[in-house]
């Protein structure tokens, strides 16, 4: 009875057991490169080959991706995105990098991962039909187990085979682990068959990333897995503060190649994982000479006539009232006229409200909202994480394209949080901006509304972000109070260092001269008492010309009778003068005739003494 | 199942066997022919006439082994009676197989 026909089937071949590579070389290594943190991650020297993830920032953190044919670790907390992050590096390698891959689930099904990643736009049930992904589930139940004596996970291994096979996978996910030490009672043959699957994972060239829950203190998981995935390890961490929840992803570990150490945040969004590095974005952005109007004659005037660069960043800080958003508003509109896209991301008032707003002072913003050229976002800073603010707008940027970006404000969105933090985070979206060519301005509130202190210190840790900082200031002076607005910095260009007011008007927003009377700043009213002051003394000054060049006029006048009356005189006296010569001249004569005449006379009587003696 | 080889041991009653049991094997190996042995045993000592055992070896069907969630190796699984019950290893303790395959040791 005992006649075992099964030895035919126990006594065939091993097939593919996966025992038989176990000293096979390991794809070469270059532990040798020990490259320091550079910003030139890229490095000519030859490194560790490297499988891209395709996830956006991952891959320059590690400077190219996940060590090749190799198994990384990725550890954290549970809900810290571990799954998505190992998901994403499946999908991403098989749609992206022609890299099929095998997801192997130890805690969920694979309908339940298939709807859970749906939201993050993937579709493993289609990839899967696709043969791009094969997908097992492997349940493991404690109570319904029951272990006697010897036994190995030959049927693990089989199983990964199997599904490796069936689709040439180059890629593996091991999500969780640590649900066999859960399943299984005798952790001394678990942790020698883990070790043998990391090798024969290895000696297949599969890169791998295996999933672990975070362990008590500094334990990286929770059953010491990093003991046997010694290449990469990467964790993951979600933390709470400030009521708002921001992941955080750090390489602890990656042999043989230089990789970003810091903290980096990192988000799942809409478009899936997105890892944020600072340090890896190499100040590198392309630059424009291309200039855009601000929207405000006079304010392009004192920006070397042009208006800010194209792809630059505007900061425009003041204290509340100062017409921070109305200068917005303006540079968005002007954007449309052109025909550019613009989005105004708003966090202090819904869009219905800034479009009422800006219409009193004679900005339409609704007209090109309805044109489609303008989006307005608004939502409220406390919404989310300024993590997740990031990312919306990254999204919201990517989906409508704009060409112009303002943020109002900034101040609220990141600067409510921890400095520290922020930071990071805005030079982020400045560089994300920038990257596209995209001019952005922010809209800074500051806090103190002193119109004679220096800036407000919050705003300093942001300008060294900005390319161009605006400064609006309340003046308060003869009872009222007047805006101002100047020019902080303008990196690049000739800028005005001049004070100008800052009207607003039913027709828009205008800059005018202010005076500077004695020590003061003159603005508004004050300046228009100045204006018709000024007025009225030039008006003065005019008459008085006037009346004493009639005076001059009439004293010419009387000189001119005077020296008429004079040379009239002159004449008369000269002509006497003549009358006088020639009556004299007559008589000359006269005597001489007379004379002639006696001494003729004389000849014909001498001797006639007695006519002589008659004439004494 | 064309590498699975079947053992039936009712040979007197019409009836289906009462014991639905399989077990998943790797190769040849020690443990599998110990668990295989030790199977052997305990069947026709405590379940003489009323099991079936259907031996699937799994290096030559891997697709097999998701069906019934296979990880380890060797796996006894007690299709019948219900539910479905999983006794891992090489079935050596003989009283923790019969705990696992819930059948009342029949005395000595």
């Amino acid at each position: 009875m005992t006649e075992f026909q099964t030895s035919r089937t126990i006594v065939g071949s091993t097939g593919i057991s996966p025992r038989i590579a176990k000293d096979a070389t390991p794809v070469q290594r270059a532990r040798s490169i020990k490259g320091t943190m550079t910003k030139t991650m890229t490095e000519s020297l030859p490194t560790l080959p490297k499988v891209r993830t395709g996830i956006e920032g991952l891959d320059e953190i590690t400077g190219g991706g996940l060590p090749a044919g190799r198994p990384t670790l990725v550890a954290g907390n549970a809900g810290s995105g571990k799954t998505m992050l190992a998901v994403e590096f499946l999908v991403r390698g098989a749609t992206q990098f022609g890299e099929p891959g095998v997801f192997m689930m130890f805690e969920e099904s694979a309908a339940e991962l298939a709807a859970n990643v749906r939201s993050l736009g993937f579709d493993l049930e289609e990839l899967a039909a696709q043969k791009k992904i094969a997908l097992d589930y492997v349940h493991i139940e404690r109570n319904e187990i029951e272990e006697t004596g010897e036994y190995d996970l030959e049927g693990l291994f089989i199983r990964l085979g199997h599904a490796i096979d069936s689709i040439g996978a180059k890629r593996v996910v091991l999500d969780t682990l640590e649900a066999l030490f859960a399943g299984l009672s005798n952790h001394g043959i678990l942790r020698s068959e883990l070790r043998r699957l990391f090798r024969w994972m290895k000696d297949r060239g599969l890169t791998a990333i295996i999933t672990g829950e975070k362990g008590e203190g500094n334990a990286v998981t929770r059953y010491g897995l990093e003991e046997y995935v010694a290449d990469c390890v990467i964790v993951l961490d979600q933390r709470i503060q400030d009521q708002l929840s921001t992941r955080r992803l750090r390489v602890l570990k990656y042999r043989g190649t230089a990789h970003g150490m810091n903290e980096y945040p990192f988000l799942i969004g809409a478009h899936g994982f997105s890892v944020l590095p600072i340090t890896s974005l190499l100040l590198d952005h392309q630059v424009s000479t291309q200039r855009i109007p601000t929207g405000v004659a006079r304010l392009d005037e004192m920006l070397g006539g042009l208006g800010y660069f194209r792809g630059s960043s505007v900061l425009v800080s003041g204290s509340p009232g100062t017409g921070k958003t109305s200068l917005a508003a303006k540079f968005i509109e002007t954007a449309c006229q052109r025909g550019e896209r613009a989005l105004f991301f708003a966090y202090e008032e819904s869009s219905a409200q800034i479009v009422r707003n800006m219409l009193s002072v004679g900005i339409d913003l609704e007209r090109w909202i309805k044109k489609g050229l303008l989006q307005i976002h608004s939502s409220r800073p406390t919404l989310q994480g300024h993590e997740q603010h990031l990312v919306t707008m990254h999204d919201a940027v990517r989906a409508f394209r704009p060409t112009v970006v303002a943020v109002d404000p900034v101040t609220n969105l990141f600067l409510a949080h921890n400095d520290a933090e922020v930071k990071p985070t805005l030079m982020r979206l400045i560089d994300f901006l920038k990257k596209e060519q995209i001019t952005a301005l922010f809209v800074g509130l500051t806090t103190s509304g002193d119109a004679t202190s220096a800036p407000d210190d919050s705003q300093l840790g942001v300008s060294s972000l900005m390319d161009t900082w605006l400064l609006l200031r309340n003046v308060e002076f003869n009872g009222e109070r007047n805006r101002t607005i100047f020019v902080h910095k303008s990196r690049g260009m000739a800028h005005s260092n001049q004070v100008r007011e800052f009207v607003l008007g039913d027709q828009g927003i205008d800059l005018v001269d202010v005076y500077l009377g004695g020590d003061r700043v003159l603005t508004g009213s004050a300046r228009v008492t100045q204006e018709a002051q000024e007025r009225a003394a030039a008006t003065l000054r005019g008459q008085d010309h006037e009346r004493k060049l009639r005076q001059l006029a009439s004293k010419r006048k009387a000189i001119e009778a005077q020296i008429a009356a004079l040379q009239a005189e002159a004449e008369a006296e000269t002509e006497e003068v003549h009358f006088a010569i020639a009556q004299e001249t007559l008589q000359v004569t006269a005597t001489h005739l007379d004379a002639a005449a006696m001494s003729q006379q004389r000849r014909v009587t001498t001797g006639t003494n007695g006519e002589a003696k008659e004439n004494p | 199942m064309s590498s699975s080889a079947s053992l039936a041991t009712g040979r007197k009653t019409a009836a289906p066997p009462k014991f639905q049991l399989r077990l998943y094997i790797a190769g040849q190996t020690a443990k599998s022919l110990t668990a295989f042995a030790n199977l052997q045993r305990i069947c026709e000592t405590h379940l003489a006439g009323q099991y079936f055992i259907e031996v699937i070896d799994l290096t030559k069907t891997p697709q097999l082994a998701a069906g019934d969630q296979i990880l380890a190796v060797p796996t006894l699984v007690r299709r019948l009676p219900e539910p479905i019950k999983k006794i891992i290893g090489d079935l050596s303790n003989e009283g923790r197989v019969l705990v696992g395959l819930d059948v009342q040791p029949v005395a000595a």
